[in-house]
């Protein structure tokens, strides 16, 4: 049987629903900031500085926890202030909703190994760790961006398995190096191509 | 209930006309209805160009899950109705297609916006 003719406004409803949607999946693809990027990537050589190698001690970790919370801070700022730019707005809840599906996880994954990692004494491999999780995040995260996001991901991964390999002294600075210099160098490619 | 009226054209036809209106001066009736950009690819394509100020012919490919071809053909509709823009250049030996939306697109999709709404507003009334 054939179906029945939809009305007119209703294709008008699919229509408008279809332009938000592809809107807001493009608002979504290009947000990930570059300019914010390169900021992380400073703010993470600074705590690299003031950590030291790693060490068995509480402060080495707190400094990095605290990293993180700058980090953080800097990328919402960053976000936000890129979406206001192009006029399109971040808090959509489908787009989100789907980035933080696939971003979150390998961080909470993190979060449950980093007190497993220091109790057994394996605080010098924590920044591996660190950079193994971060870039799978950034991959699967980025799957709903620009290519070179899950690209930076991967990156971040391939440090992450060299650094279990790496001799533990070299640790901060191999955090030095993925969350301060693939963040400066990715950044700035992002904030080139994709409007800042 | 009240009824919208729709008038309607063939691609080509609009593709035409929306140069040649532009062209001279001539203002669209609101109800007539832009066909150029109705069709969905193309309607995609000048969605994300909205919230983007320029995409790479791969970026759009991806973010609208279809083929070179397929986005090549409509890209270049909408390139020759001057409601997006091409720049071609070299990323070293690589080259690179960017996409940008035009003021005339910005403005056929805001039209095209308040047909749709206007359509919905009829009906309700």
């Amino acid at each position: 049987m054939a179906e029945a003719p939809q009305p007119i406004h209703t294709h008008a409803l699919e229509n408008l629903r279809f332009i938000r949607d592809a809107m807001e999946r493009a608002s979504a693809f290009t947000a990930v900031p570059g300019r914010g990027g390169v900021l992380m990537g400073v703010s993470a050589i600074m705590a690299a500085v003031i950590s030291g190698p790693p060490d068995d001690t509480i402060r080495w970790v707190l400094v990095w926890f605290g990293e993180a919370a700058v980090a953080v801070a800097i990328a919402l700022v960053a976000m936000a202030l890129k979406a206001r730019r192009s006029g399109a707005p971040l808090s959509s809840a489908a787009p989100a909703y789907r980035f933080a599906l696939a971003f979150v996880p390998p961080l909470v994954a993190g979060m449950i190994l980093t007190p497993v990692f220091a109790m057994t004494g394996l605080v010098a491999r924590l920044p591996a760790c660190w950079l193994l999780l971060y870039g799978t995040a950034v991959a699967t995260g980025g799957a709903f961006s620009v290519r070179v996001v899950p690209i930076m991901g991967l990156c971040f991964m391939a440090l992450g398995a060299a650094a279990f390999f790496a001799p533990a002294a070299w640790g901060h600075w191999l955090m030095a190096l993925g969350f301060g210099g693939l963040h400066i160098g990715f950044g700035i490619l992002i904030a080139r191509r994709y409007g800042g | 209930m009240g009824k919208a009226v729709v008038k309607q054209q063939s691609p080509a036809a609009g593709r035409q006309s929306a140069v040649e209106s532009r062209q001279r001066g001539e203002k669209k009736s609101p109800l007539e209805l832009d066909r150029l950009i109705h069709e969905r690819l193309r309607l995609g394509i000048i969605s994300a160009l909205a919230v983007n100020e320029r995409l790479t012919f791969n970026d759009l490919k991806r973010l609208l899950q279809t083929t070179d071809g397929n986005l090549s053909v409509h890209a270049r509709k909408l390139e020759e109705a001057q409601y997006i823009a091409c720049d071609k250049s070299f990323d070293g030996r690589v080259p690179r297609t960017e996409f940008r939306l035009t003021a005339a697109g910005r403005r056929a999709l805001e039209k095209y916006l308040a047909h749709m709404e206007a359509i919905i507003k009829a009906v309700r009334d």
